[in-house]
């Protein structure tokens, strides 16, 4: 096996193994989802329309979680520093951690949103558009995670800071997953157009979050 | 005078203490030219006298964006070259790009009331403009949350390199998306769309403007260098005795 897909593995087994993972973070998103109504009242034709904006910021918030036990838990017990030892090189580690991270978080994300979008009064076409905007955005929210957890992979109390650095760069895959999202089920502007740029987003922060990311460790940590 | 011998500190404040006097009277007499120009100039026939906001508007967001492209610049010098003072421009320069940033965003808005109807619409140039101001706030506080300088530098770097990519979407919002805002009159293919009367004045104020950032971020700066030498000399004491 090589050493890349051995590290895939090890983070795929340690996020689902060690609490703080996949659970919690649908969990969490449930409960976000659920706070809405509770605090805009059960106007049902209110949630529908702005259902999927609550989704999408649901999923961006319950994805800023888990984005401090990226890189930090190995910075602390030690395995950091044999990865940037070996002979992988550092850009595909961390994008293999990242996909890792996106297997275990962000895909059970867009698995529960259907389910979730049926407690906001979306329709059928809604909730499918949602989902895929989801399926094709929530890569862009990791990868541009990863680079807001290696710049503060040395810091102690960094949880909050990650929040504040990653925020304004993922604002755009926001802005267009709910354009997408909202195209499908209001219908003048059309779904493609911003689907996408969704799309290359994502792709661009694929490619660009771990170089981002590596200059970042090898910067921080010498 | 090349950038490698700025890579001294000691000569930097040598400089500063040199042309901080002069910069700061040329500030004075630049705003005094450009102010008597900016109130001399014509009312607009549509907007009247509330056109002359434009006159702080404009050289604001020019030097909001502009502050963030030396950061960029500065990021450079510290990852690529390790140059040893790039890092301390970058960090003085942080937060008066924040503050003429948040001067646009105010103005913008001041000047929107009257002329749009609404203090704050979500259209492409107003929002990327915004994101620029929040990506100045996180700069300030990663550079507050790392202890030592020159760690924080690199991962400040890092950052500043990644935002840059928001400041072609700030020039090209309004031309990409159907926005509200002015679409582009003075930087444009074709040359500028505005009457002399109010363009002249307009580029003199841009020129004080960029005056008053360079006397400043030079003032930053010294600041840097001797709140620095202050830390170190702190931690030399601590750890003599």
């Amino acid at each position: 096996m090589t050493p890349l897909a051995a590290l895939l593995l090890r983070d795929t087994r340690l996020a689902l193994r060690i609490g703080g993972g996949a659970f919690i973070g649908v969990l969490f998103f449930l409960m976000l989802v659920m706070l809405v109504p509770f605090a805009i009242g059960p106007d049902l034709a209110l949630l529908a329309r702005i259902g999927p904006a609550i989704l999408w910021l649901g999923a961006l918030l319950a994805s800023l979680l888990g984005l401090d036990r990226l890189l930090a838990t190995d910075h602390e017990d030690g395995s950091f520093d044999l990865i940037l030892m070996a002979r992988t090189p550092l850009e595909l580690a961390v994008a293999a951690k990242a996909l890792a991270h996106w297997v275990t978080i962000g895909l059970p994300l867009v698995i529960a949103a259907p389910l979730l979008g049926i407690l906001l009064n979306l329709g059928p076409r809604a909730i499918g558009s949602v989902a895929l905007t989801l399926l094709a955005g929530t890569p862009a929210l990791t990868y541009i995670g990863l680079i807001g957890a290696a710049l503060t992979v040395a810091l102690r109390r960094g949880g909050l800071l990650i929040a504040v650095l990653v925020l304004p760069l993922n604002i755009p895959v926001l802005i267009f997953g709910v354009t997408a999202s909202n195209a499908a089920m209001t219908g003048p502007v059309p779904f493609g157009a911003p689907f996408g740029i969704l799309c290359a987003l994502s792709l661009m922060s694929i490619v660009l979050g771990p170089f981002a990311a590596a200059i970042a460790l090898r910067q921080g940590l010498d | 005078m090349t950038l490698i011998n700025l890579a001294n500190p000691s000569r930097v404040l040598r400089l500063s203490t040199l042309s901080l006097p002069w910069l700061t009277a040329a500030t004075f007499l630049a705003f005094a030219v450009a102010g008597v120009q900016a109130w001399l100039a014509p009312d607009d026939y549509q907007q009247g006298a509330t056109v002359k906001i434009m006159f702080i508007h404009v050289p604001a967001a020019w030097l909001g964006v502009f502050c963030w492209v030396l950061m960029s610049v500065a990021a450079l010098g510290t990852l690529v070259w390790r140059h040893p003072v790039a890092d301390v421009a970058a960090k003085a320069a942080a937060p008066i790009g924040a503050a003429f940033t948040l001067m646009c965003l105010v103005t913008g808005a001041l000047w929107g009331r009257p002329m749009w109807g609404a203090y704050w619409v979500w259209d492409a140039r107003l929002t990327s403009v915004l994101v620029l101001f929040l990506m100045y706030l996180a700069v300030i506080a990663l550079w507050r949350t790392i202890e030592d300088p020159t760690r924080a530098a690199r991962a400040v770097a890092v950052f500043t390199l990644v935002g840059a990519l928001n400041i072609p979407i700030i020039k090209f919002s309004v031309d990409w998306w159907n926005t509200l805002h002015q679409g582009a009159s003075v930087l444009r293919l074709g040359g500028s769309s505005i009457h002399q009367s109010i363009l002249v004045p307009l580029l003199a104020m841009v020129v004080a403007f960029t005056l008053l950032f360079l006397t400043l971020h030079l003032a930053a700066m010294r600041n840097e260098i001797l709140r620095r030498r202050l830390r170190t000399m702190l931690m030399m004491q601590a750890a003599a005795t």
